[in-house]
């Protein structure tokens, strides 16, 4: 695992090994907050945000702090309050310098904090044992590929609300888990590019 | 307690299912849902988190500022999670290294902390301990039989037991989409039939 360059964990984990149509992580605020593709893409930029911005502070507090003093099995706790404080600091900092991301992206942040993909990618960074590049690279691409599946959701959502019927038993969850399990069908396709695991 | 306990079980286990009603909390566990036992497994270790994570939480309410509640409830989890790691790296070590991080992720399983913030935040620790089993029953029910289905079409087997009849394996069953249909189709029937009996009851009133 180790000899694969940044670029290429970049790349797959945008697309042949995508962090919800294959691990089925963030789940949930992706069901719930994609009504809308306005609000899909705030959700999606502060996802890729953290996201980035954890894997690195995971990685360093991983290797920096909990493997000197042998504390590895402290990796849950240590993982959710480095991402609990760092949510609250971007929040923070964003609130005093630009109202307009504030606005677009203040809301969703808190939200973030018990997202499960943020939180996965950074234990599966740890199990992958990546480097530091390789860290930075994942959690990127492992934030735009989430991006990438809410938005495409959120696109086919706004066009179903407005032209089509759906059985009233479907309506909902039901019909939403269909649409994904054909979006990753298609992302199956790319699988023969490059894989990591 | 005006409500009883019996109530409170029936509508964790199928009432207020968390996966019909909410569908809620897919995310850890649905991606081992390719193979029973590892579904059993994991089933048992977020049926014991939630049990015991609804009890602390529910025995700790008077004393939790409410400000915090949210990050105390969280460590409490994780806390919960952690010892269960180590039972399965010390007893189930295959299991436990198939799951990955999986096991892990159940902290931020929406179900537990949806339970504790729901429930236990406001009830005694008994009905919570009550709560935290029969939600966590009533998912893992569904979760198994989705399990059931996946391996049995896409590997002919089911807890790895082959069965007794040959056929076309559906390989679509273990990759992730499949998780998805079949998780849509569950949700299907299990709104269908609530909506049904939902009408009965009115057409009889």
């Amino acid at each position: 695992m180790q000899e694969v360059g940044a670029f290429v964990i970049f790349f797959a984990s945008i697309f042949t090994s995508n962090i919800l149509l294959t691990n089925f992580l963030g789940m949930c605020s992706y069901l719930s907050v994609s009504r809308e593709i306005k609000t899909a893409w705030g959700l999606g930029l502060a996802v890729v945000f953290v996201m980035t911005i954890t894997c690195v502070a995971n990685y360093l507090v991983y290797y920096h702090i909990l493997v000197p003093l042998q504390l590895e099995y402290l990796e849950y706790i240590a993982f959710i309050i480095v991402i609990a404080a760092l949510v609250q600091v971007v929040e923070m900092i964003i609130e005093r310098t630009s109202d307009r991301l504030y606005a677009s992206l203040g809301i969703f942040l808190p939200l973030i904090t018990v997202n499960c993909a943020v939180l996965g990618a950074a234990l599966f960074l740890i199990i992958r044992k990546y480097d530091f590049y390789q860290s930075l690279a994942y959690g990127a691409g492992s934030g735009i590929g989430w991006m990438l599946a809410i938005m495409a959701l959120a696109g086919i959502r706004a066009k179903m609300s407005r032209r089509s019927k759906v059985i009233p038993a479907l309506e909902g969850p039901g019909i939403v888990l269909i649409i994904t399990g054909i979006i990753a069908l298609g992302f199956i396709g790319f699988s023969g590019i490059v894989q990591i695991n | 307690m005006a409500v009883s306990s019996k109530k409170i079980a029936l509508d964790g286990i199928w009432y207020n299912n968390p996966i019909f009603r909410q569908v809620l909390g897919i995310c850890s566990t649905l991606a081992v849902t390719n193979l029973v036992t590892n579904t059993a497994v994991m089933c048992l270790g977020l049926i014991y988190t939630n049990a015991v994570s609804c009890f602390t939480v529910s025995a700790l309410r008077t004393i939790t500022p409410f400000r915090l509640r949210i990050i105390s409830s969280t460590l409490i989890i994780a806390a919960y999670v952690i010892v269960l790691h180590n039972f399965l790296m010390a007893y189930l070590p295959e299991i436990s290294a198939q799951l990955g991080p999986y096991v892990g992720l159940i902290i931020t399983n929406c179900i537990v902390l949806g339970r504790v913030e729901a429930f236990s935040i406001q009830n005694k620790p008994i009905p919570a301990l009550i709560d935290g089993v029969s939600s966590a029953v009533g998912y893992s029910m569904v979760l198994l039989l989705i399990a059931v289905i996946r391996e049995g079409l896409g590997f002919g087997s089911v807890a790895g037991i082959s069965l007794p009849f040959e056929f076309t394996k559906w390989t679509i069953m273990v990759m992730a989409p499949g998780a998805f249909f079949m998780l849509a189709i569950v949700v299907w029937i299990a709104r269908w039939w609530g909506m049904r009996t939902e009408e009965a009851q009115k057409t009889s009133k």
